[in-house]
Formats: C-alpha cells, sequence, structure tokens
C-alpha cells in the first residue's frame, strides 16, 4: 500500500456521497436532511482523508516511520465522525418532536420570515422599529414621584 | 489616577448589594468615590496652578503600543473638579430622591457611580485611545441612565436616540484619532501635539471627523435634537450628564485639541457656525417651552453653543473666558435641574402651568434658584457674570460673532426670567401648588452648588489665576477675569443684555404667537426619525429579498455558490490534467460499487428504513476505504457509529411514517438532482485538487517521534487526539455535550434528572416465577415485545463488551482504539440491553443520570488539563508515571489516559442522553398516547391520520 493515495476510485467516492447527499439535504422531509448530512459528511471525510499520503497503520513500531499513513488528517476525521453522530441524533430528536407536534417532519417555510416579506410589499416597517411616541407628545414625561404621592398633588 | 478609577470601578460593582442592605440611602457611601476624585484634584492645584503637568502611565496593551497614560493639566484638573464635585452632591442628592424599594435604584447607583468613574477616565487620559473608551463608556452608561424608566416607551426612545447620535459621532471621532496618531505614530496627546501636523486634505478630513464627534457629544447643530428627548432621564441623572458632565465632554475635547488645531482650516468655521446658531436656536426654544426641565434643556442647548464658540475659537482671551464660563455652566445648570427635581418630586408637576405660589411656599428653594439663575442670566457678582463679560471682552475684535453671541444672551436672559416665573411665580387661574417638606439632603446639593457659583464670581482674580494655565498655551493673555474691569464695551452689552432679556420676557404675551410660528421648519427629531426610518425600511426590504424563509432555497443558494465559484476556478487550473491511478488496490472498485449503488438508491427510497440502510451501508463502506488507506482507527470508529447511528434512528423510525411524504413537484425533484450532481462533480474536483496540492511539508511528519518521545505512546492517532491536539478534542467534548443536551431537552417534556424508572415490576416478575431471569428489566415488557434470544445473547456479552470497551481505552495509546471507540462499545453494550429489556432494564444497567455521565467526563478532562497546568504549567501536557505493584511488576502510566477517560465518559453519556431520550422516553410517549401512531397532532385531532 504504497504510491499515492490518489486514485479515480476514490474521487469517484467522494462525488457520489456528496452529489447524492446535497440531492438528499435540498428536501423538506428533516429525515431526508439528515440522511443527506450523513451522506456529505462521509463524503468529505474521504477527502480530507485521501487528500494525505496513504501508508501502514501510524502506529509507531507496526510501521516504519516512512511507510505510516498521514496521522494528522486521521485524528481531524475521527473527531469529525463522533461529531456526526452528536449532529445526527440531535436532527433525529428534531425531526421526532418535528413529528410529536405537527405530524409530520416537513420543514416549513418560515413564518416570521414570509411576514418580512408582506411587510416589505406594503411598504411597513416592523411595530418594533416604530419605537413610541417622541417623548414631547408623552403624557408620561414626568420623573416619578415617591409612592402614594402622586394621588396628594394638585394635578 | 489609576486608584480613583479602581475605587469607582469597586464602588460601582459594590452598589448593588449596597443598595440591598441600605435602599437609596447606599448613595452616600457611593458619593465618597466622587468626593475622592474631587479631593484628590483640590489637593493637586498647587501642581498644575503654575502651568504644570501631572503625569502617570502604566502599560496596558505592550503588544499594540496602548498605555493607560493619565495626564491632569489646568484643563483637566477644572473638569475633574466639576465631574468629582457635581458627582458627589447629585449622588447625596439620589439618595432621597429615589423612592425606595423600586425595582431599578441598584442599578441606578451602580451605573451613576461607574459614569462618574468613566468620566474621570475621560477627562485625564493622555492616550487618545483611552480617550476614546472612555469617551464610549460614558455613551453606553448614558444610555442606561437615560432609559431608568424601562416601563416607558419614551425614555427607551430617548435612550436609543443618544446612543446612536453620540455613537455615530465617537466613530467618527476614533477615525479622526488614528489618522492623526497614525501619522505621528503616537496617540500620546502631550506627544502629538508637539509633533508636526500632517497637510492637506488629509488634516482637514481628520479635523472635521474629530469636530463630529465633538458636537454630537455636545449636542450642538445638527445633532441638537438628542438632548431635549433625553430628558426622559431621571432629573439627577440630567443635572450631572445633561449639564456638568457628559455634554461637556464635547467641550473639553474641543478644549483640549484647539491650542494644537484651531488653526486648521475647517476647525474656526465649523466650530463657530454650529456654537452661534446652536445658541441662537437653542435659546429661541427654551422660550417657548412650559415643561421646566425642557427648558433647561434647551437652555443647556444655548449654553453649550456659547461654550463651543469660546473654548474652540482657539485664541488665549477667549480660552480663559471660556473655562470661566464651562465652570459656572455647570454649576448653575446642575444646581437648577436639581431644583426642578425638587419641584417635580415635591409637587408631581413640573409644568409651569400647574405651578403657582411655591415662591411663598419654599422660599429657601427659591433663594437657591434666583442665585443660580442670575448667574445664568449674568448678573454680578456671580461667576456668570464674570465670564459672559469676559467672553464679550475675548470677542470685540470680531464684531459679527459678537453681535450673535449678544443676541443669545438676551434670549439666556428672557429664559432664565422665564424659569424663575414659571416655578416660582403667581399664576392667577392655578390653584397655589401644596409643596412637600424638602429633605436637606435635596436642598443642600442646589444649595451648595449656587453659592460655588457667588463665592467663585467674588473670588474672580482667584479663579483668574488659576485658569490662566491654560489660556498661556495658546498665547500671551491680556484679558482678566473680574467682577470690575472698568467702564469697557463688554460691561456695556452686558448691561444691554441683561436690559434686553428684560424686555423680551415683559413681551412674552405679545411675542407667543410668534414663538409658535418662527421655529425651525425642519427640526432634529423629525430629521433623525426620517433617517431611521428610512433604515428600517432599508432593513426590511433587504431582508424580504434575501430571507424568503425556505430552507431548500437558502442550502441550494449556498451550494450553487460553491459549485460556482471553486468549480469555476477548479475549470480554470484544471488539476486532473497529469495522470491518475484508476485504483490502487482491486478491493476499491468493488468498495466504490457497493457505495455508489448504496448512495444512489437512497436518494431514490420511498420508505425511511430501506434509506436509512442504505445510508448506513456507505457509512460500512468508508470505513472499509479507510482501512485500505491505512487508517485502523478511523475504521474501527466509523463502523462502530455507523452502527449506533442505525440503532438510534431504528429507535425514531418506530414512531415517524413508514414513508416518506411524497413531493408532488417533479420540476424542483429534477433541479435538486442538478445542483447535487454539479456539486457532486465540483467536490470531486477539488479532492483532486487537494491530492496533489501539498508542496511544503507536513507537520504531521514529526508526529510519530513526539507521539513517542513526548506522549509516550505509539498510536500516534491516539496521542494526537489526547495530547498533540487535545485542545481540539477537547472543544468537540463540549459539543458533544451540548448535543446531548439538546436531544434530551428537545425530547424530555419535564426535567430529565427526576428518579428514573427502577426494577418496581421487575421484582414482582422474579419473586413470582423463582426462576432464574436472563434480563430483570424483560420482565416488565409485554409478552408479545419480548425475544428470549435476545435476552439470553444480551446476558451473555454485556459483561464481555463492557470489559472489551475498558480494554481500548487501555490499550489505545499503543494500539488502535482509545476513548471514542471505546465509549462507542460501551454505548452499544448497553444499546443491546435497552432493546432486549426496554427502559426498565436500561435503568437496570445504567443506575445513573446521563448529565451525571456526561459532567464527569468533561470534568475529568478539563481537571486534567488544570492539574497539568497547575504541574508544568502548560495545559494538556503528557508525563508518564512508573509504578511497581506486587504480583504485577512494573509497569507505567501516561496522564493522558485521565483524558481518554474523559472522552469515553461523555461518548457513554451522549449515548446514554440518546437512549433516554429517543428511546426511554418515547416509550413513555407511546404508551400515553395508547399506541405507536399517536403523537401529540393525532392527539389532537382524535384519530391515527
Amino acid at each position: 500500500m504504497s504510491g499515492t493515495g490518489a486514485n479515480l476510485m476514490s474521487f469517484i467516492a467522494i462525488g457520489v456521497l456528496v452529489g447524492c447527499g446535497v440531492s438528499l439535504l435540498l428536501e423538506r422531509s428533516l429525515s431526508r436532511v439528515l440522511l443527506g448530512v450523513i451522506l456529505i459528511g462521509n463524503g468529505v471525510n474521504l477527502l480530507i482523508i485521501f487528500g494525505a499520503r496513504p501508508g501502514g497503520a501510524p502506529v509507531a513500531g507496526v510501521t516504519e516511520r516512512g511507510a505510516m499513513s498521514d496521522p494528522l488528517p486521521q485524528a481531524m476525521v475521527l473527531t469529525a465522525i463522533v461529531i456526526t453522530f452528536g449532529f445526527t441524533a440531535f436532527l433525529l430528536a428534531i425531526s421526532y418532536r418535528s413529528w410529536y407536534l405537527t405530524g409530520d417532519d416537513e420543514v416549513p417555510d418560515d413564518i416570521e420570515d414570509q411576514r418580512i416579506v408582506r411587510r416589505a410589499a406594503r411598504k411597513e416597517v416592523s411595530a418594533v422599529d416604530l419605537g413610541g411616541e417622541p417623548p414631547e407628545l408623552d403624557p408620561e414625561q414626568l420623573d416619578a414621584p415617591a409612592p402614594g404621592q402622586r394621588g396628594e398633588g394638585p394635578g | 489616577m489609576l486608584v480613583l478609577l479602581t475605587l469607582h470601578l469597586v464602588a460601582a460593582i459594590a452598589a448593588p448589594l449596597l443598595v440591598r442592605w441600605w435602599g437609596p440611602r447606599a448613595c452616600y457611601p457611593l458619593a465618597l468615590a466622587p468626593a475622592a476624585a474631587f479631593g484628590w484634584a483640590l489637593a493637586r492645584t498647587p501642581d498644575v496652578a503654575h502651568g504644570g503637568a501631572l503625569a502617570e502611565t502604566y502599560p496596558w496593551i505592550p503588544k499594540l503600543g496602548l498605555d493607560l497614560a493619565f495626564r491632569m493639566t489646568t484643563l483637566s484638573w477644572l473638569m475633574t473638579l466639576l465631574v468629582g464635585g457635581v458627582g458627589t452632591l447629585v449622588l447625596i442628592y439620589s439618595a432621597r430622591y429615589l423612592p425606595s424599594g423600586a425595582v431599578g435604584t441598584a442599578q441606578y447607583a451602580g451605573v451613576m457611580v461607574g459614569f462618574a468613574g468613566a468620566m474621570l477616565g475621560l477627562v485625564l487620559a493622555d492616550d487618545l485611545l483611552l480617550l476614546y473608551v472612555c469617551w464610549e463608556l460614558t455613551t453606553v452608561l448614558s444610555y442606561l441612565l437615560i432609559g431608568h424608566s424601562t416601563e416607558r416607551r419614551s425614555a427607551r426612545w430617548a435612550a436609543a436616540q443618544a446612543l446612536i447620535v453620540t455613537t455615530l459621532g465617537g466613530l467618527a471621532m476614533l477615525v479622526g484619532f488614528i489618522m492623526l496618531g497614525h501619522h505621528a505614530g503616537t496617540y500620546r496627546w502631550s506627544e502629538l501635539a508637539e509633533r508636526p501636523l500632517p497637510g492637506g486634505t488629509y488634516l482637514v478630513v481628520a479635523v472635521l471627523l474629530i469636530l463630529l464627534g465633538a458636537l454630537s457629544k455636545s449636542a450642538l447643530l445638527p445633532f441638537t435634537s438628542w438632548l431635549p428627548v433625553a430628558m426622559a432621564a431621571p432629573t439627577p441623572v440630567s443635572a450631572y450628564l445633561h449639564a456638568a458632565a457628559m455634554v461637556k465632554a464635547g467641550i473639553y475635547l474641543l478644549g483640549l485639541l484647539a491650542p494644537v488645531l484651531a488653526v486648521v482650516g475647517p476647525w474656526r468655521p465649523v466650530v463657530l457656525v454650529a456654537g452661534l446658531a446652536t445658541m441662537v436656536l437653542g435659546g429661541w426654544s427654551a422660550l417657548r417651552q412650559t415643561d421646566l426641565k425642557l427648558l433647561l434643556a434647551y437652555g443647556t442647548v444655548s449654553q453649550l453653543g456659547l461654550l463651543a464658540v469660546a473654548v474652540g475659537v482657539g485664541t488665549a482671551d477667549a480660552a480663559l473666558a471660556g473655562l470661566a464660563m464651562l465652570a459656572a455652566h455647570a454649576l448653575f445648570k446642575s444646581a437648577l435641574f436639581l431644583v426642578v427635581g425638587v419641584i417635580d418630586h415635591g409637587a408631581g408637576t413640573r409644568d409651569l402651568r400647574k405651578l403657582s405660589g411655591l415662591g411663598r411656599d419654599a422660599p429657601v428653594l427659591a433663594g437657591v434658584a434666583v442665585l443660580a439663575a442670575a448667574s445664568m442670566a449674568g448678573v454680578p457678582p456671580l461667576l456668570g457674570f464674570v465670564g459672559k463679560e469676559a467672553v464679550f471682552a475675548a470677542f470685540t475684535d470680531r464684531p459679527l460673532v459678537l453681535a450673535v453671541l449678544v443676541v443669545g444672551t438676551v434670549l439666556t436672559v428672557a429664559y432664565s426670567l422665564r424659569f424663575l416665573w414659571g416655578a416660582f411665580g403667581n399664576r392667577p387661574g392655578a390653584a397655589p401648588t401644596r409643596l412637600r417638606r424638602i429633605p436637606p439632603a435635596m436642598l443642600l446639593p442646589p444649595a451648595g452648588l449656587a453659592v460655588v457659583g457667588l463665592v467663585a464670581g467674588s473670588a474672580a482674580g482667584t479663579v483668574d489665576h488659576l485658569l490662566r494655565p491654560y489660556a498661556e498655551i495658546l498665547g500671551s493673555v491680556h484679558a482678566h477675569l473680574a467682577l470690575w474691569s472698568g467702564l469697557t464695551p463688554a460691561l456695556g452689552l452686558s448691561a444691554l443684555a441683561l436690559a434686553g432679556g428684560a424686555v423680551l420676557f415683559a413681551l412674552r404675551g405679545p411675542l407667543a404667537p410668534l414663538l409658535v410660528r418662527l421655529r425651525a421648519p425642519v427640526t432634529g427629531l423629525q430629521g433623525y426619525e426620517w433617517i431611521t426610518h428610512r433604515f428600517d425600511r432599508l432593513a426590511v426590504d433587504v431582508t424580504s429579498i434575501t430571507q424568503r424563509g425556505s430552507l431548500p432555497q437558502y442550502l441550494g443558494l449556498i451550494l450553487i455558490v460553491l459549485a460556482a465559484v471553486p468549480g469555476g476556478v477548479l475549470l480554470v487550473i484544471r488539476p486532473w490534467q497529469h495522470s491518475i491511478p484508476l485504483w490502487v488496490t482491486p478491493v476499491q472498485p468493488v468498495v466504490l460499487l457497493v457505495i455508489t449503488l448504496a448512495a444512489v438508491l437512497a436518494v431514490g427510497a420511498r420508505r425511511r428504513l430501506t434509506a436509512m440502510l442504505l445510508v448506513g451501508m456507505t457509512g460500512y463502506g468508508t470505513a472499509m476505504l479507510f482501512v485500505l488507506h491505512g487508517a485502523p482507527d478511523l475504521a474501527l470508529t466509523q463502523f462502530l457509529v455507523e452502527t449506533v447511528t442505525i440503532a438510534v434512528f431504528v429507535l425514531v423510525l418506530r414512531r415517524l411514517p413508514e414513508r416518506f411524504s411524497v413531493r408532488p413537484l417533479w420540476s424542483s425533484r429534477w433541479i435538486r438532482r442538478a445542483i447535487g450532481v454539479t456539486v457532486g462533480l465540483t467536490v470531486a474536483g477539488l479532492a483532486v485538487a487537494a491530492a496533489s496540492a501539498r508542496r511544503a511539508r507536513s507537520i504531521s511528519e514529526d508526529f510519530p517521534q513526539f507521539a513517542v518521545e513526548r506522549g509516550f505512546g505509539r498510536n500516534v492517532v491516539n496521542v494526537t487526539l489526547v495530547d498533540i491536539r487535545a485542545w481540539d478534542t477537547l472543544g468537540e467534548l463540549a459539543v458533544l455535550v451540548v448535543a446531548a443536551t439538546g436531544v434530551a431537552s428537545l425530547v424530555f417534556q419535564r426535567s430529565r434528572t427526576g428518579p428514573r424508572p427502577r426494577r418496581l415490576e421487575a421484582d414482582r416478575g422474579e419473586a413470582v416465577a423463582g426462576r432464574p431471569v436472563w434480563l430483570r428489566g424483560g420482565a416488565t415488557l409485554h409478552e408479545r415485545n419480548r425475544s428470549l434470544v435476545l435476552e439470553v445473547v444480551t446476558r451473555l456479552i454485556f459483561h464481555t463488551a463492557v470489559l472489551f470497551s475498558f480494554y481500548l481505552v487501555f490499550s489505545g495509546h499503543n494500539a488502535p482504539g482509545g476513548g471514542f471507540a471505546g465509549g462507542l462499545v460501551a454505548s452499544l453494550a448497553l444499546i443491546m440491553r435497552y432493546l432486549a429489556g426496554g427502559r426498565y432494564e436500561l435503568a437496570e444497567a445504567a443506575p445513573v443520570s446521563a448529565g451525571t455521565v456526561l459532567g464527569a467526563g468533561l470534568a475529568l478532562a478539563v481537571g486534567g488539563a488544570v492539574v497539568s497546568l497547575l504541574v508544568s504549567g502548560a495545559a494538556l501536557e503528557s508525563a508518564k508515571l512508573n509504578f511497581r505493584l506486587p504480583l504485577v511488576g512494573d509497569f507505567y502510566l501516561v496522564t493522558s489516559l485521565f483524558f481518554d477517560v474523559g472522552v469515553y465518559l461523555v461518548v457513554i453519556g451522549l449515548a446514554l442522553d440518546v437512549l433516554r431520550s429517543l428511546g426511554a422516553e418515547v416509550d413513555r410517549h407511546i404508551e400515553a398516547a395508547g399506541g405507536p401512531e399517536g403523537g401529540l397532532a393525532v392527539e389532537r385531532q382524535g384519530g391515527p391520520r
């Protein structure tokens, strides 16, 4: 197992995994999105690994130093695999919750964004942006007196 | 000086605690901080009285050349006295002003002291960047103070406006500072002033930017509008920020820079035009106000215009007069604000149409107000008179400016009279106002300020002596501050102004329609509203164009950019030009075939389970490719993760519909696939480029040597994870903990830390049967759901699997394995127990909460880092410990094992949390819903869909 790691088979594998992952990622069903993420993850892990030198297992004493595969991308990908698992579990939980609340696990359009689109069509700004009346028009433009005092005043 | 600032900081931090103990009375001890600044400046008077300077420098960020450089000269001495003195009095006043038991008192007290500290830093800073930091600190703290009544919209509005306007100016000023400092090579103003100025447009731009900061901070035109609006603040805040301290920061900056920059082209025109226009317009507006506080606010605007003209013009005589005026204004305006606060507090209104007869009711208060207002109007023998006459005298050579100044002063006299008449006069129509008894703590501060104005006016010669060193920086000073300078034109103008003001006030009835009609066509407030409204509109428009709310659209756009930009570059550089071998080993094409088939079928799969299994196959294929590449650790981890993923997925699939819902749009499906193919091709091309891109020597060449010699392990990948790149792993552990917590919080409707289901029902099964049970939890399952074979197998291999996971952790340092792989094996063992025996069995197998395991793991990893930091001075450094045990013999332990055990625990904790949530808790949901089809949505609809 020497020579360059770069070979056509590995590149095709990367392309197929990422391509299939992307077409799943663009679906609306969260389960499919999740499967897409896993596929893309596998493809990208392969990309990182195949970018480095192949060789024997990077264990001193088993493989000569010169014949070892590059250990650094392996460490990076190992973390990536476990992170992907954590991410998968999280997306599954979201998917379950979405189903629990709405009966399916599809991602709907964001309601707040649609509201902004409608607002832009009507040439409005958000209510919170209006900020309220300027102080000169505010009937309460007064310092709050000590408790129980306002009632005693003449006004 | 650093001690004083630290004192303010400590007081500000302690303020909430003190307020909790003593209520608003905590303001008395807190007043000690500004009082210390005042006392210190007073004690240091001899050092600066003859033009000397006190300097202190402490290194702050040496790499950036930033120092905490402080310097006190006459100008900053005067400002320190004002900031400290007025700050002390205002805090004393606040002790009685604030209602006891109100919510915001603690915040108010803390922020107020903090503000005093920031202001002190501002006037003492020698380094322009330090000055900027304090400048923005005052802005932010003033935001909190103006918006003190958070429940009132007007207060929030006013706070936001003050923040936006002054921050805008501050940022412009920072750019100006940087331009100057960059050119000079230093940000120390005392050094910068000595160096040659840059020339031409560069200098003009820098000066204009700095002026923008000064004008906005001191509410000069065109930035006036924020100051009257900011009267939404509590009155002591207005007395301090909007009379004595913050608005004076702009004037202070003008005074600091004018000796050097006043000669620069645009400086004088800008300062004079803005100052004079502000003075006249502010004074005119003040005559219109019925709210006493707003009247004072417009008066302040007007006076700030006067100060900007006097201090900013940059001639020696005007500078001396300006400084006297600066002190006079701080004294009388704070006093007047505090008087308004007393009226407002005691009568419940500050509308001059409702007040009547207060002059008789509160003669002492009225006396204080008359004293302060007389200083404002420029009546001898008060400091206001001394200052104003000196200003007139300094501008005799500029008749046009002088004329406008006289007009402004006429207006000042008129609104001073209007204030006194409004606050203390009798109104025939209105009922007499009843005022509550005024506590001494609220009367003494304004009285003190007003009396100082009287004393300083009488002692004009001393004031002249003390302030003269500043003016002498600008050249020889001809003027003298004095009560009597002889029959000069200035004296005549002072008398003229007083008479004119009195006439104007007397004519207020006939003038009323004119006052209403004659106002600026566009007020600053409208301008501000228009600009912010346009910004809001712009934000809505941009958002509506870019944020359509569809996740596939966003992702598609991102992916198209990925395909277009890096893909386009690929088409240009064509990394595939050199020959690429078809395969290295003949196994590769076989694995590729499996991966391709599985991935393509997964895209088309209609059933969830099928799709998941196919994706799992690609995962195993990937693991095979890892093996072929020479990465056994990766392959091991990938195999285990893939298995755990499938198991977890199946747990959720119990509940989700069997098939994906059908997407009706065929066109969008083909668009998705086209994007998929394009991105796939791009990434494959990127892989080709990446594989042939290495030119330099990899840093990992030395890893094997490091691993053996310094990490004491032979498995280079594992040593990389727990030693060489352990920081990355630590970060990853944190991510895993977050993910696990996220999963649990999404599924659990109740706290997951409650009691776990234990063997209540399991005991019953055991007792009745009396025969050996394979899994005790299994007895709790319905007969239909039990599998005896699974139970037996689980019983047989569970302990072996756990033991094996220990082995992987311990041997991982020298052979494939490690914390991740070990944790995953243990997780699989737990999953087996759960699948065979249900949730009671899971609780039997792991009778600890998932959070405890996660926390213990993270604590172990972080604790290891801390211990290593304490012992060896570097975090996550490995050490080799040699032991000798009887029977076992010699062996060694590498400390990074503890870190790996932390990893192991976190992975188990994650799996446990996932099992508890997506397994056991979902079981409970199913039982509660009466069947696997029921979710909340189904329960609501009353039946399966």
